[in-house]
């Protein structure tokens, strides 16, 4: 396989995978349990929705350790595992996706809040990624995302604690905004300009948004990527907002709803496309069919 | 400006150093601690929650002021527990089991404080039995629960069917909020009501206090 970033100068698009928490909450994960610990309690779930995503067409799979920052897994009692976790997270898909597809390291939110409108020093959210970073990139992973950021602030120290250990990694830094009268914004107040552009000088090496938004407005947010960015754009969405019905949630986007929308992506000149929360192998071989079959 | 716009507009701004020097100000200027919380206090926090709910600022300057809010409330705790300020009621208050969130829940916590109420904190991911537990044991008139995510807010319902199974439902009013809520869910649990920020909470618990 081609390095990963070459296959974006290239000017080929990267398709995704889809959700990964909504599958493992219908495999069993109850509400208030570690995600990430299943990556040593039942890795074969794991492999089983990578295979799943694979076939659907993925080209990029993310290994389940969204919550694998030390500070997160603290909140679980499970912060002496960071490294086993972060690990086995690689490895139960690993051998899977060889040759398949590029693996990523999926970083989330440490769930700390940043001084001084929270109570956590920026050098304890530093070291926690390189501590998570560390044991994901020794295991091999092929480029590195921080998804569903919030905050722009913990966003930039990731990116950096990813490029001080690893420069040569690729980087895909996503955000979460919301609509609001005066335009999207993270709920920490952060734009989307100010977001490209910051990301950027913090060395990322692709920027965009994923979670939060259905498909029509991450249309519009990969329209204001584009507008303030040169960089590479990553665009996951999610199959609309969830609707809860007799104590199921349902996602409302249907694949072919969303993949018609993927012609609107792939006319802007997005790069990687993929999906988040409520997204499934259906929605991501509607994808595959709408990507293959541009021009 | 007086006192109390001072205390009001630094609340905004998020300045715990000024809030804390003002608060002490209005004490020695024999302004009236209710008038105190009423007019300076939240009052500013009311705006705040309002233009938080329209873009204009955003999560960072919400919880400055809620830091802001909790050093001026240190100033006149003790005064209120000297001056003997009975307090309105008691409200057992927590983030359902499963879930982490625990911002407005804080926020509903301290404007429930500043409204007169002892508030009994049980933090986040807090399971249905504590609920039930600590609602008994303080002899709570209120139980407060807050979910932000889909996937947590069945958790209210069985809570809820806990209580009517130990009796207690019929003894305390049980407030439900969180962004994904709604009045209608609220209903369909059995929940007392539903309120959409923490000016609203107080404005119902304190019409299930007057009711009693
Ligand atoms: C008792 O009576 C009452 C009465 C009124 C009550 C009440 C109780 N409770 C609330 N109210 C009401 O009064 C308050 C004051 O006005 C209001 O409270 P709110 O809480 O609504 O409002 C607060 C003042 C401000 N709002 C907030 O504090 C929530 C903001 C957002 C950005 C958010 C945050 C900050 C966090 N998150 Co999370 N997070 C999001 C949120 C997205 C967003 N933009 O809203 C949301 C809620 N998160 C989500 C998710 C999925 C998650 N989060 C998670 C984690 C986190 C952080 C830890 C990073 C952090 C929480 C920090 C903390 N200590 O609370 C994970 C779950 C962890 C867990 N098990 O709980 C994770 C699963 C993973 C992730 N994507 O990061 C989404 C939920 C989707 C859904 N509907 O199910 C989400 C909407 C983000 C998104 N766009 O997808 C009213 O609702």
């Amino acid at each position: 396989m081609k390095p990963f970033l070459q296959k974006i100068k290239d000017g080929e698009v990267f398709l995704g995978d889809g959700a990964l928490g909504t599958m493992l909450i219908q495999r069993g994960l109850k509400a208030g349990e570690c995600p990430d610990i299943w990556n040593i309690e039942k890795p074969g779930i794991l492999e089983e929705i990578a295979s799943l995503y694979i076939d659907a067409g993925s080209d990029i799979i993310s290994a389940n350790t969204f919550g694998g920052h030390p500070l997160k897994l603290e909140q679980y009692g499970l912060h002496d595992k960071t490294e086993i976790i972060n690990k086995a997270g690689v490895g139960a898909i690993k051998d899977a996706i060889k040759g398949k597809a590029y693996l990523a390291a999926s970083c989330g939110p440490s769930g700390k809040l940043l001084k001084p409108y929270g109570d956590t020093d920026p050098e304890d959210i530093s070291e926690g990624y390189i501590r998570q970073l560390g044991a994901l990139i020794e295991e091999g992973v092929d480029v590195v995302y921080f998804e569903t950021m919030i905050d722009l602030a913990e966003a930039l120290l990731g990116v950096k604690a990813a490029k001080s250990i690893a420069p040569g990694v690729p980087v895909c830094a996503t955000m979460t905004f919301d609509l609001g009268p005066n335009g999207f914004f993270t709920v920490m107040g952060n734009s989307i300009e100010q977001t490209a552009k910051e990301l950027e000088s913090a060395g990322a090496d692709v920027v965009g948004s994923n979670c939060g938004n259905g498909i029509d407005n991450m249309v519009k947010i990969a329209e204001e990527f584009k507008k303030h960015s040169d960089l590479p754009v990553l665009i996951q969405s999610n199959a609309g907002l969830p609707i809860v019905k007799d104590d199921i949630l349902e996602y409302p986007e249907t694949p072919d709803f969303m993949a018609e929308r993927v012609k609107t992506l792939l006319d802007m000149g997005i790069n990687i496309i993929g999906g988040c929360c409520g997204t499934t192998p259906e929605h991501i071989a509607s994808f595959r069919k709408t990507i293959d079959n541009y021009r | 400006m007086d006192t109390l716009e001072k205390l009001k507009d630094n609340l905004q701004k998020g300045n715990s150093e000024q809030v804390s020097t003002l608060t002490k100000k209005a004490v020695e200027e024999k302004i009236e601690v209710r008038a105190i919380l009423d007019d300076g206090l939240i009052a500013g926090m009311t705006v705040v929650g309002t233009k938080f709910k329209e873009h204009e600022i955003f999560l960072p300057d919400v919880l400055l002021a809620a830091k802001a809010m909790y050093a001026g409330m240190d100033i006149l705790k003790p005064l209120m527990i000297k001056e003997g300020i009975p307090t309105v009621g008691r409200v057992v208050i927590g983030t359902v089991h499963g879930d982490l969130h625990d911002i407005g829940k804080n926020l509903v916590g301290i404007m429930l404080k500043g409204a007169g109420f002892e508030v009994i904190d049980l933090g986040r991911d807090v399971p249905a039995e504590k609920f039930i537990k600590a609602a008994v044991e303080s002899n709570a008139n209120i139980i407060g629960m807050s979910a932000l995510l889909t996937t947590t807010m069945p958790v209210m319902k069985k809570v809820i069917e806990l209580a009517k199974e130990k009796g207690v439902y019929d003894r305390v009013k049980i407030i439900v909020g969180g962004a994904p809520l709604s009045e209608e869910y609220a209903r369909q649990i059995g929940a007392h009501a539903y309120c959409y920020d923490g000016v609203n909470a107080v404005d119902r618990v304190k019409e299930f206090v007057k009711k009693k």
